[in-house]
């Protein structure tokens, strides 16, 4: 391994921001997009190498040190780049997906005026991501972790002028900070614990520390329960888990790639990458594990319940992450860190790829997001139709044992199987509910093909494509919106009202194609190295804790447990057929039938409007509290106030002051004062 | 370097420019600070060059008897140095900064300034206990004259409270002051900061020392003059009250109450860390309602000195090392915030949030630069803010996890507000023509920020440069206060290592 290979893949992108960044208005908006773009698909072309030999078992980690950085007393920072089987996975996943985000927002964003801040971003969040990646210290890990949430806020906010984007921005921040300090203690516990914070020395000694006790706050906890929990409070902000959610659907305010990037494949995976890289820590903690497992299938089906009743196609996706996220910590709260981390690879090309496929129907219906104003798109735009199929196919985990799947059904297959395997309450309740988000899963995927490339066409109701058709200038990108733009009960009429969409450009279709490759292969290409009982642990080689007696168990499930994804899959398709094929009419007759229930889903389980009754709303009353009570009234009023009029001469220093004697006064006061203590001294002698 | 009164240069050149200037007409005078603070920058980076770390404890000692027991005793330590660093770095920056905006008075507004640098260099290099008091309590007169004649419409106030707080807190201190004269027979601070007191006599001399000291950090609830003084004070008062004046209250409690008295320290470690807590949630709740920017950020300055507080009341080197990092990061983010404010206060003449919105669209720069502050004041990784914060709250864990948790949700809080802030200054769309009209930074504003810009990514990535002068003289404070360190409240009980619960390979 190269030292020089390892820094210029994460530093390139860095360099390639700062060049476009700072001196895009110099060079120009070509040369930023050709700097960045080249630059990334340059460290992808060095990363998949890596890859391969960790493949082949040719590889050993490494630890590449670059700069010295913290160092006070026994806590001792350092900068340096880390690479092992787990590093380089996520290597190619992040090189791969950016470089490939970063061509496809040629053609996306086109027509935007400030392309080169935007390229400079797309670069800086990945640079930020690799340091994460590659950190050999939960403070470099910390370092990427902030470096991600900074992009993620700049971008989220790219359209700066749009106020849904800013509170979007603000609170992706905030809420990610939440998890930050539960992070944060979680690295200063450590640290107390191990007198360390470099992660191959504690997970060398996690082990040990196992039975021990630890006092916090107040409280007596099992040492490693309460590490990890601290520390999982950390994962469950960055990768929207259920409580820590309400900022990733709102996310959706930022440009279509940068969804397809951050808020999909890489940076809200950061999470379930923290639980595996520190496995050897949460297997030490049955509580924590636990803990995982109920809130990942917690997440899972909360989600998939929710994503079900989005009209806006990038909130269905949005939501569709949280529930896939959610299966990847139930993988890891199980025990089954190699399937979380399968999961984790396939979903970055199969999510990215509905992304971006969302993006291009976007692109080809004028900005219009609602997906009610979709339909009969398959024709117009067929490559993007195809490519979603794919990427469709691959969530919903479509395929049959032995012969070929695509990605999704053997990732969500191994979890749900270890999942089951485990034998645990916690994990029988984790593939229930896992099994039936699966069910939901398909059907909300389906729903979204059903509504966008079938059916007939119903355009014409769309404000955006009235636009389109009367000629507007409305080419900005950023007219992207959600459904709040709409009559929520409106059903629009169909007719195309004359509107021609087209397919999109060859930067945004090549994209889409190459992803469409890793969707429909990564399954079967990757399964034997990530999951399989006898590969495995030869690939991990104890980057993360493979449990190998997991994996064989996994393998000797009930037929029935491990047909269940396929059988709820083709459940869920039929009902998606029904309701939006075969009965156009049965979505509003449910409607009719649940209100109540249907208002809590598209509600999104009241979570935002509790959180405002909770926490927003009483942090501003209690500031207002604290300043006029508490500073004005209370504190001025018997402080320096107070202390004036107490001693009788206040309205006659007030007065003084006020006619500008103010200088004098103080000047005396002063040297009166230095006089006595000189005087006072000379006494004392 | 050896035999060269270094110190008392430093001193003076400020010193001596400040009286010429108040005989030359305006423009000269500006020149007149400028060079003369160019030339104790450039004087101050010989000096940290000099430094060696890891040699003896004071250098660049200089002694004169000036008669009774008052002595001209000057002498560095790693610390001291590093707010010498500061001092020097900032002062430039507060001409420059005043530059334009001041238009009456200059001669003596630019006096009054170097007058200051000179009592602000003096604190932190006197080595003897009235000369300390001497200059420490003489900077309040120029930063007084600052705030009372080229302050805002409502200065007098603002300034009366001011001097009221700090006067109360000199008090105490002197007396204190004397009391350990009389006791020990010397006013070397060196001698004084190895000399055992008994523990009850230590209890009233730390209560009047933190009576001082608090008041000028400023703890909650001591700390309402500072919103008013910043609010009312020009931009390049606040930028050295924020930048320096607070760091006296920190400089403080590192050279006297925790070296002379640890006991009384550890003793009244439950009440720091309480104030401490209590600031870190009351003023930034405070700061997230806050209309007025200047405000805002004064708020923010008195939650950030709460990391300051309970780092070095953690009794442990991270959390003291952190805390001298929050101080020097402090110095110059929120230095930068206010000139931050200063620029659009020049453009516009209002400080108030409402007014401004969308400056991304005409002032790209400002907002590239403002963006950067913020994320050092909310102390992301790479940034200086981070890394100070980040070694006093492990250091607060350390000493109390309580402390930790309740410390940490300033990291919440505190990207709540500044964020909150930056949405509605430089996002959005303006809702007025005239700062919709306001020009991008100019060549002078872009000195200004800039050289701050770097010092504050430099200190992120490489913080090293700024620790290891101090690391010798943190340690011997810790072999110091050792013996009063009261223990942690994480206390780790191992029991026996049981198996582990599942297989690893």
């Amino acid at each position: 391994m190269h030292a020089i290979i390892l820094i210029l893949i994460v530093f390139l992108p860095l360099f390639a921001a700062i060049v476009a960044g700072l001196g895009g208005r110099v060079i120009g908006r070509v040369p930023a997009k050709v700097v960045t773009t080249g630059a990334l698909f340059l460290s992808c072309a060095l990363s998949w190498p890596i890859f391969v030999r960790f493949l082949t078992g040719s590889a050993q980690p490494a630890v590449v040190p670059v700069l010295d950085w913290i160092h006070s007393g026994d806590m001792a920072v350092d900068w340096a780049l880390r690479v092992d089987t787990l590093t380089a996975v996520m290597l190619v996943v992040v090189t791969t997906v950016s470089s490939l985000v970063h061509l496809y927002s040629w053609g996306y964003m086109e027509e935007d005026p400030s392309q080169p801040r935007f390229f400079a971003y797309l670069s800086l969040f990945t640079f930020a991501m690799l340091m994460l990646v590659t950190a050999d210290s939960l403070v470099q890990m910390f370092f990427g972790w902030e470096g991600v949430g900074l992009a993620s806020y700049l971008l989220i906010g790219f359209w700066y002028y749009k106020p849904s984007a800013n509170a979007a921005a603000l609170k992706a921040f905030v809420v990610n900070r939440v998890g930050d300090f539960g992070f944060s203690l979680g690295i200063f516990g450590t640290f107390l614990v191990f007198g360390t914070v470099s992660i191959p020395a504690i997970l060398a000694a996690a082990p040990a520390m196992a039975g021990s006790t630890l006092h916090f706050a107040g409280m007596t906890g099992s040492t490693m329960t309460v590490l990890c929990l601290l520390l999982f409070v950390g994962a469950m902000g960055k990768s929207a888990q259920i409580g820590l959610h309400t900022w990733l659907p709102d996310a959706m305010e930022g440009p279509t790639p940068v969804s397809a990037l951050i808020h999909a494949a890489t940076m809200v995976t950061a999470g379930v990458f923290m639980v595996c890289r520190l496995s050897p820590m949460f297997v030490t903690s049955e509580t924590a594990m636990t803990v995982v497992t109920y809130v990942g299938a917690a997440t899972c089906i909360f989600a998939a319940t929710i994503g079900c009743v989005q009209n806006d196609i990038k909130r269905v996706i949005a939501y569709s992450t949280c529930s896939q996220l959610g299966y990847m910590f139930f993988a890891a709260g199980t025990g089954a860190f190699g399937a979380a981390m399968f999961h984790l690879f396939t979903h970055a090309f199969f999510k990215a790829l509905l992304f971006l496929g969302a993006g291009s129907v976007i692109h080809a219906m004028h900005h219009e997001q609602d997906m009610r104003y979709y339909g009969a798109l398959r024709k117009d735009i067929p490559i993007t139709f195809w490519t979603m199929i794919a990427g469709t196919l691959a969530i919903t985990g479509v395929g049959i044992a032995g012969v070929f799947g695509f990605a999704g059904f053997y990732s969500k297959d191994s979890i749900l199987e270890a999942a089951f395997a485990n034998g645990s309450v916690h994990g029988g309740i984790a593939w229930f509910l896992g099994s039936l988000a699966a069910l939901l899963t398909s059907f909300y995927s389906w729903r979204l093909i059903f509504l966008t490339f079938f059916g007939p066409a119903r355009w014409a109701a769309s404000e955006h494509i009235q636009h389109a058709l009367q000629g507007e200038h409305h080419d900005d990108p950023s007219a992207e919106h959600g459904d709040s733009a709409h009559d929520a009960h409106a059903v629009p009429a169909t007719g195309s009202g004359g509107y021609h969409p087209h397919e999109s450009p060859p930067t945004m279709l090549v994209p889409l194609i190459l992803l469409a490759v890793g969707a429909v292969f990564a399954g079967i290409g990757f399964g034997r190295f990530f999951v399989s009982p006898e590969g495995a642990g030869a690939f991990w080689r104890g980057s993360l804790a493979f449990n190998e007696e997991l994996a064989h168990a996994a393998h000797h499930v009930p037929w029935l447990v491990s047909l269940t994804p396929t059988i709820v899959m083709l459940i869920g398709l039929a009902l998606a057929h029904r309701n939006y094929i075969r009965v156009p009419d049965a979505p509003a007759a449910f409607v009719a039938t649940f209100p109540g229930l249907h208002r809590f889903l598209t509600h999104k389980w009241y979570f935002d409007e509790i959180y405002a009754i909770l926490f927003v709303r009483p942090a501003f009353r209690i500031g207002r509290f604290f300043w006029h009570r508490g500073d004005e009234r209370t504190i001025d009023r018997f402080g320096p106030h107070g202390a004036a009029t107490l001693v009788g001469f206040g309205n006659r220093v007030t007065a003084r002051f006020q006619s500008g004697y103010v200088t004098n006064y103080a000047l005396v006061m002063l040297l009166g004062l230095i006089g006595a203590a000189s005087w006072a001294l000379w006494w004392a002698r | 370097m050896s035999g060269v009164p270094v110190l008392s240069f430093l001193i003076a050149i400020p010193l001596l420019a400040g009286m010429a200037a108040l005989f030359v007409g305006a423009h000269a005078a500006r020149w007149v600070a400028l060079v003369a603070t160019l030339v104790d920058l450039a004087l101050g980076i010989l000096l940290w060059r000099a430094y060696v770390p890891g040699g003896p404890q004071w250098q660049f000692v200089e002694h004169v008897a000036i008669g009774g027991p008052l002595g001209w005793s000057l002498g560095i330590d790693g610390i001291a140095l590093m707010l010498i660093m500061l001092s020097v770095f900032l002062m430039p920056i507060c001409i420059g900064a005043s530059w334009r905006a001041i238009e009456t008075r200059v001669p003596e507004y630019m006096a009054a300034f170097l007058l200051m640098e000179a009592l602000m260099l003096g604190v932190f290099a006197a080595q003897d206990l009235l000369l300390f008091y001497i200059f420490f309590e003489g900077g309040l007169i120029p930063m007084y004259l600052i705030i009372g004649i080229w302050g805002g419409p409502e200065r007098i106030k603002a300034s009366y409270k001011f001097f009221l707080y700090t006067l109360a807190g000199s008090v105490l201190m002197l007396i204190a002051m004397l009391v350990m004269i009389g006791q020990t027979g010397t006013t070397s601070i060196p001698v004084l900061m190895v000399a055992n007191f008994t523990p009850s006599l230590q209890a009233w001399l730390w209560l009047a020392f933190f009576a001082s000291f608090a008041v000028k950090l400023p703890m909650w609830p001591v700390h309402t003059w500072l919103p008013d003084a910043h609010v009312q004070a020009p931009t390049a008062g606040s930028v050295i009250l924020a930048g320096v004046l607070l760091k006296l209250g920190g400089y403080g409690f590192i050279r006297f109450s925790l070296p002379m008295f640890p006991e009384a320290s550890a003793q009244f470690l439950p009440l720091v860390f309480t104030l401490s807590g209590i600031a870190v949630v009351y003023t930034s709740l405070v700061a997230l309602v806050q209309r007025d920017m200047k405000k805002l950020v004064a708020y923010s300055s008195v939650a950030h000195m709460a990391f300051v507080t309970f780092g070095l009341f953690a009794f442990n080197r991270q959390g003291i090392e952190g805390a001298m990092l929050v101080m020097l990061s402090h110095g110059l983010v929120s230095g930068a915030l206010f000139l931050c404010v200063g620029v659009i206060y020049d453009r516009l003449h209002t400080r108030e949030i409402a007014r401004y919105g969308g400056l991304s669209n005409n002032m790209p720069g400002y907002a590239l630069l403002f963006m950067l502050f913020t994320m050092a004041s909310v102390g992301l990784p790479g940034t200086s803010g981070f890394v100070g914060e980040f070694l006093s709250l492990t250091g607060t864990y350390r000493a109390s996890s309580w402390g930790a948790v309740v410390a940490t949700t300033g990291i919440i809080l505190g990207a709540a507000y500044m964020l909150y802030l930056y949405w509605r200054i430089a996002f959005g769309t303006s809702m007025h023509a005239d700062a919709a009209a306001m020009p991008d930074l100019d060549a002078r504003e872009w000195w200004l920020l800039a050289p701050i810009a770097a010092v504050v990514l430099w200190m992120g990535v490489y913080p090293e440069s700024f620790l290891h002068p101090m690391r010798d003289d943190v340690g011997r404070l810790l072999t110091r206060i050792e013996r009063a360190a009261p223990p942690g409240d994480a206390r780790l009980s191992t029991g026996a290592p049981a198996p582990a619960l599942k297989a690893q390979h």
